[in-house]
């Protein structure tokens, strides 16, 4: 029996899912940001994601050039970024965690009912320039545009990390992160703090949003991308970058594989749910997740 | 003013309120209860489809008058695709008077209302899906899944894939891969394409794919690895265009693959790229505003600024046109009940009626200016679907080309599958079976 196991079909499966896990930890990204400073789970990611997207096809097909459309994207993104935690978020400071994360989800629907209303409900293509086509790597196909993504996420996370390992306000986020009251009492500025944080979010969206857009097309699912987070940021933890990746790497090829090799037992179509099978799996053995931090409270 | 002339001015005035007032207190009008979606993420094919259907009402207000001399009403309530929130517009909209048909276009919405219509006696029109019993007017007497119900859909890509290969018997040995959409709607079909694989001999295998399918990558290497003849996608939304380009990633060539009805719009292609090229897709309906009533539309209706499609490049697009041909079997329907219960404002029962005795054949089609738009139908009180025929349309990457001729399901061998599924289905709600004296007996009040 192991003499017949497809082994080069397996390996292209395992890659499959590992470049299928980086998508996923460009979305998980974003909400590492906000949750690291803020302790809120944004459930806005992903209409963020979308909003950044289509502004972004819609500025293209008026004609409007392609880095110039990226620019103001971006600039769009921050501003969402800033307005959101100087009107929603801020006015709700110290209120439970789950107050926070109800203001999000109503922020999400906001948020997708002004793209709509904005640049209309039609579905767009996006084409960033990169073929789709396989390349045959050792007998194993993979996708170009895969590897692509994998190479951006990648210097998103180098540059995210240089950032707030080696400029002032990336410090201040980092101690923020580690202790919000203590970064207070030394005199940071928890406000600029927050609006660089969802400046970042609104960057990582923007990144995130054309990845997928390539790949679905602009369009309103755009934003269902957040459940493809969701156990990516169980499993490796709702505050670490690097829970992120290796989350995102773990689900994407546990998923595959599920559905690939036990799917038939269970009458297919088992990958949405595995991947939250997994992620409770971690959760019961971990709680917070492979890479976060573990809370302690004196009670 | 003296007050004689303020009497007659008085009197004058209240002579013209009356005789504006009169003709739209009594004009004969029928209602059309529309639960369209315009934002959500099935937002494109709803705007299409409820675009082309009120283009339609309005090409027959503006051009006719109504029909026969009634107007043709409409108003709209958004369901985001939801069925709460179409079952929350089938509430607020069933008070009005002279409610001729719904409209929801949505498999979801349309089973919450299948008792409630029938209890109201309002025919509920599912073009070209619904469930497939429904086509058994002896259980459903108030439900029409016009044109195409699932199973003949199913016939039709089984005939297009066999004329392909140059004929029914070249069929046996064959591979077919079923991708779905994980949804009751993706499922329906997974029993026909099991008979039909084993009446004509070729092997099939149908693959989930978890909604809303926009990671598919596992599904296409489990393809690539099958080594299919054809690959039949069965997909909504997102997953089409996904699918597409997961088949171009893994090496599988696109122009073996055929869509269905649900994955033949271009909202389905266009994000899909050059990946789309050569993608073949089942239609009742072809695509392209060169047709007649499309002109006429673009001439009386747009040209007059009442134009429902925000961006006129979507005219004759693929949900444009099936909106188009909805508007055509709906008014049809109701020309065919006025004939019998007079011109006027009809009740649902006797529009439903007008349904059950709606044939269209090609003359009257051409008749209608909508000749190669659709074939025709034939409609009767026990058969709801009225023998629709189909065509296979390919994308070129700009347009939709069709690629064959108008080709019949293979309606008798599915009629005692549907029949046995609508008699287990009465015998469960205890549903009398209807025969055609009572599908003459008609509620006229």
């Amino acid at each position: 029996m192991i003499a017949d196991f497809d082994y080069q079909f397996f390996l292209e499966v395992l890659v499959g899912g590992l470049l299928s896990g980086v998508m996923y930890s460009l979305v998980a990204i974003g909400f590492v940001l906000i949750y690291k400073t803020s302790g809120v789970l944004n459930f806005a990611q992903g209409a963020m994601l979308l909003f950044a997207a289509l502004t972004f096809v819609s500025l293209v097909e008026r004609g409007v050039p392609f880095a110039l459309a990226l620019v103001i994207t971006f600039a769009i993104m921050v501003a969402i970024g800033i307005a959101i935690e100087r009107t929603v978020l801020r006015p709700l400071t110290n209120k439970p965690p789950i107050t926070l994360f109800m203001a999000t989800l109503g922020l999400s629907y906001i948020i997708e009912g002004a793209a709509q209303l904005i640049w209309g409900t039609q579905v767009h293509g996006l084409d960033l320039g990169i073929e789709d086509v396989p390349l045959e790597i050792g007998g194993v196909l993979i996708s170009q545009f895969d590897i692509f993504a994998a190479v951006v996420a990648a210097g998103m996370v180098l540059l995210l990390s240089l950032f707030f390992r080696y400029t002032r306000i990336g410090l201040s986020f980092r101690a923020v992160a580690d202790d919000q009251f203590a970064a207070l009492a030394v005199g940071l500025r928890l406000p600029l703090i927050w609006a660089t944080v969802w400046a970042a979010a609104g960057l990582v969206a923007l990144v995130a949003g054309l990845l997928w857009g390539a790949r679905l097309g602009v369009q309103f699912s755009l934003s269902l991308v957040v459940l493809k987070a969701l156990p990516v940021l169980v499993l490796g933890g709702f505050d670490s970058i690097l829970g992120a990746i290796v989350g995102g790497l773990l689900i994407g090829a546990s998923e595959k594989l599920a559905e690939v090799y036990i799917g038939d037992y269970f009458g297919g179509g088992i990958e949405s749910w595995f991947a939250y099978v997994v992620a409770l799996v971690f959760l019961l053995i971990r709680p917070s997740g492979l890479f976060g931090q573990k809370l302690v409270e004196r009670v | 003013m003296t007050f004689l002339s303020t009497i007659k001015a008085a009197a004058l005035s209240a002579a013209m309120i009356v005789s504006v007032a009169l003709p739209a207190a009594h004009a004969d009008e029928q209602y059309f209860p529309l639960q369209s979606y315009r934002v959500g993420p099935y937002a494109a094919g709803g705007t299409g489809f409820f675009g082309g259907f009120i283009d339609y009402l309005n090409l027959i207000n503006i051009r006719d008058g109504g029909v026969n001399g009634v107007k043709l009403t409409w108003d709209e309530c958004e369901t985001q695709y939801e069925v709460e929130r179409g079952v929350e517009c089938y509430e607020r909209q069933k008070s009005h008077a002279g409610a001729a048909a719904w409209n929801p276009l949505s498999v979801g919405i349309a089973y919450a209302m299948i008792d409630r219509i029938t209890a109201d006696k309002v025919p509920l029109i599912t073009v070209n899906h619904g469930r497939t019993d429904s086509t058994d007017g002896r259980v459903f007497p108030y439900v029409f899944p016009l044109l195409l119900n699932p199973y003949s859909e199913t016939s039709g890509i089984v005939n297009y894939i066999a004329s392909k290969e140059g004929g029914i018997d070249k069929l046996k040995g064959k591979k077919i891969v079923v991708l779905y959409h994980g949804s009751p709607y993706g499922k329906e079909t997974i029993p026909i394409y099991e008979l039909l694989a084993q009446k004509y001999g070729f092997t099939v295998q149908q693959i989930e794919v978890p909604h809303p399918g926009n990671e598919q990558q596992s599904q296409w290497l489990t393809i690539r690895r099958a080594k299919p003849d054809f690959v039949v996608l069965r997909g909504w939304g997102v997953m089409n265009p996904v699918a597409l380009k997961t088949a171009v990633k893994v090496g599988y060539p696109v122009d073996h693959i055929v869509g269905n009805v649900w994955s033949n719009s271009e909202e389905d292609v266009i994000p899909a790229g050059d990946a789309a090229k050569g993608y073949t897709a089942i239609t009742t309906q072809a695509s392209g505003n060169s047709y007649p009533v499309v002109q006429e539309i673009v001439k009386t209706v747009y040209d007059a600024g009442k134009g429902n499609l925000e961006d006129k490049s979507r005219i004759g697009s693929v949900y444009h046109n099936l909106g188009i041909v909805n508007g055509i079997l709906n008014v049809e329907a109701i020309r065919v009940a006025q004939e019998k219960f007079g011109h006027r404002t009809l009740t649902g029962d006797e529009v439903r009626w007008g349904f059950e005795h709606l044939k269209l054949d090609p003359a009257k089609v051409e008749a209608l200016g909508a000749k190669d738009l659709f074939h025709s139908i034939n409609v009767s009180w026990d058969n709801h679907e009225g023998e629709g025929y189909v065509t296979f349309q390919q994308w070129d990457g700009k347009k939709w080309n069709v690629v064959s001729d108008w080709i019949a399901p293979d309606w008798a061998l599915l009629r005692p599958i549907i029949e046995k599924s609508a008699e287990a289905y009465a015998a469960e709600k205890g549903i009398k079976l209807r025969t055609a004296d009572d599908a003459d007996a008609v509620t006229t009040n």
